[in-house]
């Protein structure tokens, strides 16, 4: 059986140690030299780069978060022991783990990081689809002769390069398509380096929960749930047409995720499906020039970002969580796609207004979605609204004011509530 | 209640009921029709809580009474019953059963009780007057394309039914806009309607009324309150609440002053239009007008899926111009024209344009340029 030593990259012939270097990291499949289709997740992505940059952190509980009444963005491996897990309200992580230091997200460090390493899988392959900051699906298909070596070696030396050069480990995923390499990265955290193969794919997913299945979250597994579903087992004994009457359009992709089929390619650009933005406040709030001073700093996010991506969307979205934890959603669909912030802040105001719910809120966020090129929005406009061509074109003169003198050099008065 | 009903009538009674009653409910006797017998009518009663209509059919009354059924199902029996079929409509109260029979077929509905079903409130109105119904028929029939569907500006998503000064004195008004078109038809005012509350009109009740209104010459009973209308037949009326906003002042966008007037056949124009709007991939398809000398071009460029042109002989006299629009909207006013050809009055390609028919002020549309 092909096996792997991931310290020294030696390729040897079966043994649970390299016959080179003796050490046990050794990873060993029949299909090793075949397979291409890889997942490569970093280790608490966050938190690792903070343990980097500050040493002092490395042997403490670390999580990233934002202040006391935010939600955990990532815990180190040793807060995760105590049991704090991603996305958790900060005080409950912190009931958890009260001796955890806290670490305010220093975004531009992580997108640093994330370049470095893209970097790095660039050198790869040129196809990548990058997930997030810190996980991308990689498609080494046909870069065997150009690197000399087999995909998996190439990903060994990617993770070791990555721990050697910029002090960051990752697991990788390595299986025939993006669904199981996806399983496959999770399987061996942290650090990590798993296969799953072709022969062993049915009888690796038969006895799994279908939760494992990416989008399938809770109220996708309660409504497979109903119809007898619990394990791809379950699943395999279904029949295509039944799984299609009873899923719609997911039953066809169920029959095939359940034989471990997944033809989706590894693309460069995955087509963005929304923008947003969202804020969890210092304390609940019900005031409304809070509130609104709130939902116009996200709205101006959101246009930024659909500005720099030469984007519009269709559908604007407002989000609002009550200090219950009960999220309100509302969504309008626009006839004229905008990317305006002016547009963008009076629908979602509208859609608050009519709302009428008096909170207090401890979240509030904006979207666009169902997005369209830039080509196509703002472009007819209202009649019973003739001051919005004036109101964009103020906004058209503060984005370049702004680009050229930075972001506080000009704001609405209501950015400052 | 024990009646029977010639089947055609009884029909008609019952699909205006039905499609009143929301497919989609959470409170279980809306989906009912309330059946009352008394004398020699039976009336039947369907709401959703805005709109409320009433339905008499003469009908042999055994025994008077009431009950409620499912608007849906009963429609549904009737609909396939056969033409000409006398049918009987039996209430057993103790078993909470209605009895559907008809020659040979015979049913057994669920109902629930009549003292459960919400009669809407009967109200003042403070102008009540009457009017042909091909005259309504057009006022609303021009309008309701304009009609939006955006629900954060709720006060859009109807007719404004309000008297207005015309150019011929006061007049019956209808206004629809969704901020990227408006439709503005007149009628001359019925009398007794001089001192009628301007209101808005819900779309929904547009459709349900536009039912009324198939049979020509007939005269529409109409009544307005602050918030509330009615229309009514001798046989049908049906009341709605109006939609609780205050309707923007449209005076104010449709434009006086614009000259470059071009005169097309409307129908030679939509076909056109459509054409040409084929190869657009967008979902809001522009079309490009481009003017000159009795000459319009129209042409659609989708850089990625192809581009189209057309020509048509056109009277135009003034200066060249280019001009864009969603091609929905103009398709759509183009075909609100049917005797005489179409009038486009433009202004510049960033202001809105004006259509009428021919020299007829009395029902004009205003659609909003779109940047190509």
């Amino acid at each position: 059986m092909p096996a792997l030593c991931r310290d020294c990259l030696t390729e040897f012939d079966q043994g649970t140690r390299c016959p080179a270097c003796r050490r046990p990291r050794v990873v060993q499949h029949d299909e090793l030299w075949d397979l291409s289709i890889a997942h490569m997740d970093c280790d608490a992505f966050y938190a690792s780069v903070e343990k980097r940059d500050n040493p002092e952190l490395a042997d403490k509980p670390v999580i990233i978060g934002g202040g006391r009444r935010g939600v955990v963005s990532t815990a180190c491996y040793i807060a995760r022991i105590r049991g704090v897990r991603s996305a958790m309200p900060m005080f409950q992580a912190l009931k958890l783990c009260p001796d955890a230091v806290i670490v305010k997200p220093r975004m531009q460090a992580y997108v640093d990081a994330s370049r470095a390493i893209r970097a790095m899988m660039e050198e790869l392959t040129p196809s990548i689809e990058p997930l997030s900051l810190d996980e991308a699906f990689l498609d080494l298909t046909g870069t065997a002769r150009l690197h000399g070596a087999p995909p998996a070696v190439m990903l060994a030396r990617l993770v070791k390069r990555m721990k050697d050069e910029l002090g960051l480990t990752g697991s990788i995923g390595l299986s025939h398509n993006k669904f199981l390499a996806k399983i496959a990265s999770d399987l061996d955290k942290p650090h990590g380096f798993s296969v799953i193969g072709v022969a062993e794919t049915e009888a690796f997913l038969r006895p799994k929960p279908v939760r494992l299945i990416w989008g399938v979250g809770a109220a996708g597994q309660a409504q497979l749930e109903r119809a007898g579903i619990r394990t791809f087992d379950d699943l395999l004994r279904w029949d295509r047409q039944d799984l299609a009457a009873r899923f719609g359009s997911m039953g066809d992709r169920l029959w095939h995720l359940a034989r471990g089929q997944d033809h989706r390619r590894v693309t460069r650009n995955a087509p963005m499906k929304s923008i947003s933005n969202e804020t969890t406040f210092h304390d609940d709030t019900s005031d409304p020039d809070i509130l609104d001073g709130h939902l116009w700093r996200m709205c101006e996010k959101v246009a930024d970002r659909a500005k720099a991506k030469g984007l519009a969307g269709r559908v604007v979205v407002l989000k609002l969580k009550r200090a219950d934890f009960t999220l309100i959603t509302r969504r309008t669909s626009l006839p004229d796609a905008t990317q305006m912030a002016d547009r963008l802040y009076r629908t979602t105001r509208a859609l608050f207004e009519q709302l009428a719910d008096p909170g207090p809120y401890r979240l509030l966020g904006a979207a666009l979605a169902d997005l369209v090129p830039e080509e196509q929005a703002d472009r007819a406009p209202d009649l019973l609204d003739p001051q919005a061509e004036a109101r964009a074109g103020a906004e058209r003169a503060t984005d370049a004011i702004r680009a050229r003198f930075g972001e506080d050099a000009i704001l609405k008065g209501r950015a400052l509530r | 209640m024990k009646i029977s009903i010639e089947r055609g009538a009884l029909l008609r009674a019952v699909s205006q009921a039905q499609s009143v009653v929301e497919r989609r409910n959470t409170i279980p006797i809306l989906a009912n029709v309330l059946i009352e017998a008394e004398g020699d009518t039976v009336t039947f009663r369907a709401t959703d809580l805005d709109i409320e209509v009433l339905d008499k059919a003469p009908a042999q009354v055994e025994r008077a009474g009431g009950t409620t059924v499912s608007a849906v199902t009963l429609h549904e029996i009737v609909r396939k019953l056969p033409d000409g079929a006398l049918v009987t409509l039996a209430e057993d109260s103790a078993a909470g059963r209605l009895n559907v029979t008809a020659g040979r077929s015979s049913f057994n509905l669920a109902t629930l009780p009549k003292e459960d079903f919400p009669v809407m409130a009967s109200s003042e109105y403070a102008c009540n007057f009457s009017a042909k119904s091909d005259v309504l028929r057009r006022l609303f029939d021009k309008s309701k394309f304009a009609i939006s569907t955006e629900e954060t500006r709720y006060y859009l998503n109807g007719v404004y039914m309000h008297v207005a000064d015309a150019d011929g004195g006061k007049a019956l008004r209808c206004v629809a806009t969704d901020g990227h078109r408006l439709a503005r038809i007149d009628a001359e005012l019925p009398s007794g309607a001089e001192d009628m509350p301007g209101v808005i009109v819900p779309r929904k009740t547009v459709g349900e009324m536009r039912k009324l209104l198939d049979d020509d010459d007939m005269e529409i009973a109409v009544s307005v309150s602050e918030t509330k209308v009615r229309f009514a037949t001798p046989d049908i009326t049906l009341t709605s609440k109006v939609i609780d906003g205050t309707f923007p002042d449209y005076t104010r966008v449709i434009p006086q002053g614009n000259t470059r007037k071009l005169e097309v056949d409307a129908s030679e124009f939509a076909k056109a239009v459509d054409r040409v709007a084929t190869v657009s991939s967008e979902r809001s398809r522009a079309v490009k007008l481009n003017l000159d000398e009795d000459r319009l071009v129209l042409s659609v460029n989708a850089p990625d899926s192809g581009a189209a042109e057309e020509e048509l002989a056109v009277a135009y006299g003034d200066d060249a111009l280019e001009i864009g629009f969603n091609a929905k909207y103009l398709l759509e006013i183009a075909s609100q024209v049917d005797r005489e050809n179409a009038v486009f009055m433009f202004n510049s390609s960033g202001d809105p344009t004006l259509m009428r028919e021919g020299n007829d002020t009395s029902a004009v549309y205003v659609v909003m340029p779109m940047r190509v």
